[in-house]
């Protein structure tokens, strides 16, 4: 096995998703067969290569800080499940 | 020529003439939707509404002779792209009810051009599916065999292509999510270079790979469309400021003397014979033409999909991470506290398939496995990438399959996602090189479905591209063929 039951609780923590026990499970198996496969990079070597991030080389994009018209907050919260007094509201962050 | 074959060359030549109106060509479309989406489910959200106001515009646009290439043509878009005031799902239960407060860039332009918009089109969740099976909105149907798939993750946009439900479509292809379907739907799809058409207000899927591109019946569409959306955008930074050339300029000019390489890495076993024949037969066409066929190798091919799926995964994981449930999208929550809320919103809000990959990102880029897998799988994509650069020294294009074989049937593949990875071989590798790609009909298999054929360009060689694709196009009539509904 690549990855165990214990790992795969860990990684769904990260990426704030709550699996079930079987979904667990299953994820668990998925995941161990698709890094099994992608062991085969492990073929080459790669020592002396550089990364590619992006496949267009460019620089950072600069551009003129200037004042443009933005959407305003109330097309901004248009889509809020919950808003409040121009702001998006969340459940209490601290206890 | 039914009506509902019209292509965006000859209803433009009907609707500058008035010979016919935008209002009666979105009528036609609207219609055969009503007729025949219940059958396909290629729609998410339809504008019937808004798609005649577009219309009257254009009809007054064509009266005062002012109209442009796209003015009054009925179009469809992938559910992926922002519309202001349009519902935009992007094939997900977590976006059921997003409405965009701005216009994606492609669309801005479409509609600065007159273009009716007609609806959002089928595709698999945030683009994540060679099948269009991962939808929030259902299966969409191949219009060649209902049991079939219609490819994806544009499937949707293939279909209405196809099925005469819009004059064309926009799609996107981060590993060949446009070439794939349109091969299984027997229609054109073009994903241009990285950088040549902006990606403001397109729902990110992996930002390294994601190019926006159209779906026609014809190259002669595929053109027009793609020089109405290409071009430099301050909005997206890796957009790349680079003049648009007049597609149409060389596109008759043949193929006499270009050197087209054949790279034996895509003819391999596993290759369906049906489809190997198509492909072969296209061959002849183009040494028929005068083209140069030309032996060539691309040795890192067999390394591309594992490559893929942990760079366009670990991109994934961190694009999705905006679905919280705060600013927009469907929030669940029972009482609990801020992390509670996240957790229950993205594990209510995301189907089985965005959850595997966002959790393979996640594992790829977490602390200890950084090196071992998304390091290591870019500097793959180095070696890939200079495969392209190397071979693009000794022949103009390449000719490949675009998938190893025709769509296969809806359910075939759900079980195993290594092997509808796998699906993806042939069109993954431009997406990592960053180079231009399309698929164009070149046959159809015993069972009737469809096959594509493939050419790959150079960075920023559209233009050279689409030339050799309308000399097959011009001696063949695969493309004139539609699927009865």
């Amino acid at each position: 096995m690549k990855i165990s039951e214990q790992d795969v609780a860990y990684v769904a923590g990260l990426a704030r998703l709550s699996l079930t026990p079987e979904e667990l499970k299953t994820m668990t198996g998925k995941m161990d067969a698709m890094l099994g496969y992608v062991d085969k990079l492990n073929e080459l070597d790669t020592d002396a290569i550089v990364p590619t991030a992006h496949a267009v080389p460019m620089a950072n994009a600069f551009r003129g800080d200037q004042v443009i018209p933005s959407s305003g907050s109330a097309a901004a919260l248009a889509n809020a499940p919950q808003g409040t007094d121009g702001c998006f509201q969340v459940p209490r962050v601290i206890e | 020529m039914s009506e509902s074959q019209f292509t965006i060359s000859s209803l433009g030549k009907e609707l500058q003439a008035q010979r016919t109106t935008a209002v009666a060509a979105t009528r036609q479309c609207v219609e055969r939707i009503n007729n025949t989406d219940n059958q396909l489910n290629a729609f998410i959200t339809r504008c019937d509404d808004s798609a005649f106001q577009d219309a009257t515009a254009a009809d007054a646009r064509l009266s005062a002779g002012s109209a442009a290439t796209l003015t009054g043509i009925p179009l469809g878009l992938k559910d992926i792209f922002s519309t202001k005031g349009v519902r935009t799902t992007c094939g997900s239960k977590i976006l059921d009810n997003y409405v965009p407060v701005y216009d994606a860039t492609v669309v801005e332009r479409l509609r600065a051009q007159g273009a009716v918009i007609v609806g959002k089109l089928n595709m698999d969740e945030f683009a994540m599916g060679s099948s269009n099976e991962t939808s929030a909105a259902g299966v969409c149907r191949n219009p060649w065999d209902k049991n079939h798939v219609p490819g994806g993750s544009s499937g949707g946009s293939a279909v209405a292509v196809a099925a005469g439900q819009v004059v064309a479509a926009l799609g996107t292809d981060t590993g060949g999510s446009i070439r794939q379907p349109a091969a299984h739907c027997g229609v054109v799809g073009l994903k241009p270079t990285y950088g040549r058409v902006s990606r403001y207000g397109v729902i990110a899927f992996a930002s390294s790979l994601d190019q926006v591109g159209p779906i026609t019946r014809t190259v002669d569409d595929c053109a027009l469309l793609l020089e109405a959306i290409a071009g430099y955008d301050p909005r997206d930074s890796t957009s790349v400021d680079c003049p648009v050339p007049d597609y149409q300029a060389h596109l008759r000019d043949g193929v006499t003397g270009k050197k087209i390489g054949l790279p034996r890495e895509y003819f391999i076993e596993g290759l369906d014979p049906e489809v190997k024949r198509a492909v072969d037969d296209a061959i002849e066409v183009y040494r028929r033409l005068g083209a140069e066929l030309v032996p060539v190798s691309l040795p890192h091919t067999d390394y591309s999909v594992a490559c893929y799926y942990l760079i366009a995964t670990a991109e994934a994981s961190s694009n999705l991470a905006r679905y919280d449930g705060v600013r927009f999208g469907v929030r669940h929550s029972s009482g609990g506290g801020l992390i509670d809320m996240y957790q229950q919103t993205r594990s209510a809000g995301f189907g089985a398939e965005v959850k595997r990959r966002i959790m393979l990102g996640t594992y790829a880029l977490s602390s200890g496995y950084y090196d071992a897998y998304y390091l290591k799988a870019q500097k793959v994509r180095t070696l890939i990438r200079q495969d392209f650069h190397n071979v693009f020294e000794q022949v103009d294009l390449l000719l490949t399959p675009v998938a190893p074989t025709a769509a296969f049937k809806i359910g075939e593949k759900t079980d195993d996602p290594l092997q509808m990875y796998l699906s993806d071989i042939f069109t993954i590798p431009a997406n990592l090189a960053g180079t231009c790609a399309m698929s164009l009909p070149c046959g159809f298999d015993a069972a009737g479905m469809p096959i594509g054929l493939q050419l790959i360009g150079k960075p920023f060689g559209e233009g050279e591209m689409l030339q050799t694709a309308w000399a097959f196009e011009q001696a063949t009539d695969w493309h004139t063929r539609q699927p009865v509904l």
